[in-house]
């Protein structure tokens, strides 16, 4: 994994936000999602520097987000791919969905696919109970009443986009 | 000109997942082709609850109900509907008989035998406009009660019978009381939106459709207590309900309803908002206040309970959002009016989340006392597809299974913790014959143990091993006594556990035992599971006389492990087939059958 080096200038971007934040108190998890917003993830150097500037032990930074599923030290893949795994959606077959998309991408757990371009994540329920089996790739994309068959249309559509994009 | 027509598009979770963005832009372009935007008013509104029917249109003043709609439905409605006042019969509600409902909203069970008060401008209100909030009844509650004593407001809480919609039912105008008394220089409120119970969407809805509403709660609550200050924890999975809640605050401070000073009193109140970061225990007060301070979410010790010390230490109220929504209804119409409604024990009304093997999945509110069955088939529709009603699960992984014997209980939180299981925050999964009960408490115990922060032994080891023996009994491999030593742990984790995550455990585990023992049995002596799901069990096999050689299931296989020629019987190659179940899909002959692997080995 690359360092990210201290003059990078997201850094700043960063900083500007911790100015930002008028009661410091309380605002480690508030800080870390902005950091993960800006980095993708949440190596160590971020974590160094988020330790500095908010004055708390690094030990204290690196506690908080361990405890938290949302926050991940690996980059993730340039699209997330999150399957709910709330009771509905795994009543509705959730599981077979989950298994179907890491047998296409070859992936296990939530390692990024080798071309960066999938990460799959299980998430709970994300309160499209209606629609189970659901899928959310990124933050927008909504794929209700998923079935297995469905998964391999779902990955092309952005493999296409990519495609596309590099085209331009 | 004047308005003549108010078109109100469901912008619910459940309908911008089936693409209401597209078909409103849509409609809006067309609108503006034929000009008609200045005489048809667009707004979306909040979850109306028909989520299974989504995207959603109901056009005023008649009142004609569109569903499942497409971007290009939206032209067509403009055109005939508006220019041509002709009713798009296509896009009307058909019922399960085909008759066909124009103003659903009004015809349907589903909407009939509602009763809302926490959703009541869900669907009817632009929950961005602030003003929309205050044309029905919005903050007049707040005016009503800045002149009474905080000592009136509470026991006009505690007349009502509110009990804590969060899950444990605790009387909301007692803890207030509790929380009033405990003496502080500073206190907070806490509003708890972390809604973390798989299956249950009633928090997620009330904040996108209805923020206001939880604003002038907490507000009522802060008054109340003695509070100037509160906080609304939500989790981070529901991005629309943080964007709303954003434009709610700062709305209401804008209008003066929020800050320094509220309508020319002494009453100041300020809300801030506190995202939380995927984990589960963070819904369990001791722990979200540790959240809310930026720390790791770990429960702590009770007493002292949080009315006495919470977060920074000071008095604090956490109450869940449907409790809050409720508070300004409850001060407008009065609490005899409140009470009015439900049960003895459990008053008012309850807003359920109605998902899984069920016609109507959405989001429902009936007054407490009404029963599983109305619910379930008046209200929900029944089971899809010609299945049998196995059980419905309340109350998340805290909760438990009710069986179909059951189904003509009222729903109160008394009766449900007669049947072992709990109300919850109000999740209602329901489970077909395809449910294997087993499997369904595994799935809970999963959840759970992943879930545990890991603070105290007997949540952090012993649901691990009660996973660990489920693990093997749906994989076949169980003894029978593994079902005492299930009900062992169970007991001591209930009794030891440091907080409500691990206590409350084990109850699905406890209450499929009590309805559904033959299940478990059924996979430690037959190695059988009765509702072929479990997939160690289990073999996909192909009926000769069935099967057409349409070559659908061949190529839906992900392994290859079907052979066959085009017009020829398929044959499934055992030691290939991953059983993933997409073949026992995609087949329009019901010539894929489930078996039992045990009787495919002896043959
Ligand atoms: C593991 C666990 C998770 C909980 N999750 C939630 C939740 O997501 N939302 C909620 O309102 N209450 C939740 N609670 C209940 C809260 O601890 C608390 O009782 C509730 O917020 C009080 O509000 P009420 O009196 O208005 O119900 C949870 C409790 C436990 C033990």
């Amino acid at each position: 994994m690359p360092v990210i080096l201290e003059t990078d200038s997201r850094f700043k971007e960063l900083d500007e936000y911790i100015d930002s934040v008028k009661e410091k108190s309380g605002m480690l998890i508030g800080v870390l999602h902005r950091a993960q917003e800006i980095f993708g993830y949440l190596p160590k150097e971020v974590q160094s520097h988020i330790a500095e500037r908010l004055n708390v032990p690094e030990s204290t930074v690196y506690g908080v987000v361990t405890f938290y599923s949302f926050f991940t030290m690996k980059p993730r893949g340039k699209y997330q791919i999150k399957v709910c795994m709330g009771t509905a959606c795994y009543v509705k077959g959730g599981n077979k969905i989950l298994e179907r998309l890491r047998e296409e991408l070859g992936v296990e757990e939530s390692e990024p696919t080798k071309d960066g371009l999938f990460s799959v994540h299980e998430v709970r329920c994300l309160g499209a109970c209606s629609m189970a089996p659901v899928v959310l790739v990124g933050e927008r994309d909504f794929y209700g009443r998923v079935t297995p068959d469905k998964i391999p249309h779902i990955l092309n559509s952005y493999r296409q986009k990519e495609a596309k994009n590099n085209e331009d | 000109m004047a308005v003549e027509n108010t078109i109100l598009i469901c912008a619910g979770g459940a309908c911008i997942s089936a693409g209401e963005e597209s078909v409103k832009s849509v409609l809006e372009e067309e609108l503006k082709k034929y000009a008609l935007d200045s005489v048809v008013r667009v707004v979306e509104t909040g979850c109306m609850g028909a989520c299974n029917l989504g995207p959603i249109m109901v056009i005023y003043p008649e009142g004609v109900f569109y569903q499942k709609l497409k971007p290009q439905d939206a032209k067509e409605i403009v055109q005939e509907h508006l220019l041509k006042g002709r009713t798009v019969q296509r896009l009307l509600y058909k019922g399960p008989t085909g008759e066909i409902k124009p103003k659903a909203k009004e015809e349907l069970p589903f909407f009939k035998r509602q009763v809302k008060v926490a959703t009541r401008n869900l669907g009817v209100i632009d929950p961005v406009n602030i003003e929309e909030y205050i044309a029905n009844d919005g903050y007049f509650a707040l005016d009503k009660v800045l002149h009474k004593t905080p000592e009136e407001v509470i026991e006009e809480v505690k007349k009502s019978g509110l009990r804590g919609r969060g899950g444990a039912g605790f009387p909301t105008g007692l803890k207030w009381e509790f929380t009033r008394k405990s003496k502080s220089d500073e206190k907070y409120v806490i509003c708890n939106a972390d809604e973390g119970d798989p299956g249950a969407f009633m928090d997620r809805s009330v904040l996108e459709g209805d923020p206001h509403s939880v604003l002038e709660g907490m507000e009522i609550a802060g008054y109340a207590i003695g509070a100037h200050h509160g906080y609304i924890y939500v989790r981070a999975e529901y991005p629309l309900a943080i964007e709303r809640l954003g434009i709610a605050i700062s709305q209401a401070h804008e209008y003066g309803f929020l800050g320094d000073r509220i309508f020319g009193t002494d009453f100041s109140f300020d809300v801030e908002l506190r995202i939380g970061a995927g984990a589960f225990v963070c819904g369990e007060e001791t722990a979200l206040i540790q959240s809310v301070e930026g720390k790791r979410g770990q429960p702590v010790q009770k007493p002292p309970f949080p009315a006495q010390k919470g977060v920074w230490s000071k008095p604090t109220v956490i109450n869940n959002v449907e409790t809050l929504a409720n508070i300004p209804v409850i001060i407008n119409k009065g609490a005899e009016w409140f009470a009015s409604m439900g049960t003895e024990k459990s008053k008012g009304t309850k807003v359920f989340a109605l998902a899984g093997k069920i016609n109507n999945a959405g989001l429902v509110e009936v007054p407490m006392g009404t029963t599983l069955r109305e619910l379930i088939f008046d209200i929900g529709g029944g089971i899809p597809n010609g299945k049998n009603f196995k059980a419905v699960q309340t109350g998340g992984p805290s909760g438990g299974c009710i069986p179909a014997k059951y189904l003509d209980t009222p729903v109160d939180y008394d009766s449900l913790m007669e049947l072992g299981t709990i109300m919850g925050s109000g999740g209602m999964v329901v489970m077909d014959e395809d449910t294997c009960m087993v499997d369904v408490a595994r799935f809970f115990l999963q959840f759970t143990a992943d879930e545990s922060c890991g603070k105290c032994t007997p949540c952090r080891e012993g649901t691990r091993k009660m996973l660990e023996i489920l693990d093997r009994i749906v994989e076949g491999n169980g003894e029978m006594e593994d079902i005492d030593r299930l009900e062992t742990l169970a007991k001591t984790i209930k009794d030891t556990a440091l907080c409500g995550l691990g206590q409350t455990a084990p109850n699905p585990v406890l209450s499929t035992l009590r309805y559904f023992r033959d299940e478990y049995e059924a996979h430690i002596k037959d190695k059988r599971c009765p509702a072929k799901s479990c997939k160690s069990l289990i073999a996909y096999t192909i009926d000769p006389n069935k099967c057409v050689g349409c070559t659908a299931c061949a190529r839906a296989c992900p392994v290859n492990a079907i052979n066959g020629e085009v017009k020829k019987v398929h044959e499934i190659d055992q030691d290939t087939c991953i059983k993933c179940g997409s073949c026992y899909e995609v087949c329009r002959f019901d010539a894929v059958e489930k078996v039992d692997a045990i009787d495919l080995v002896t043959n």
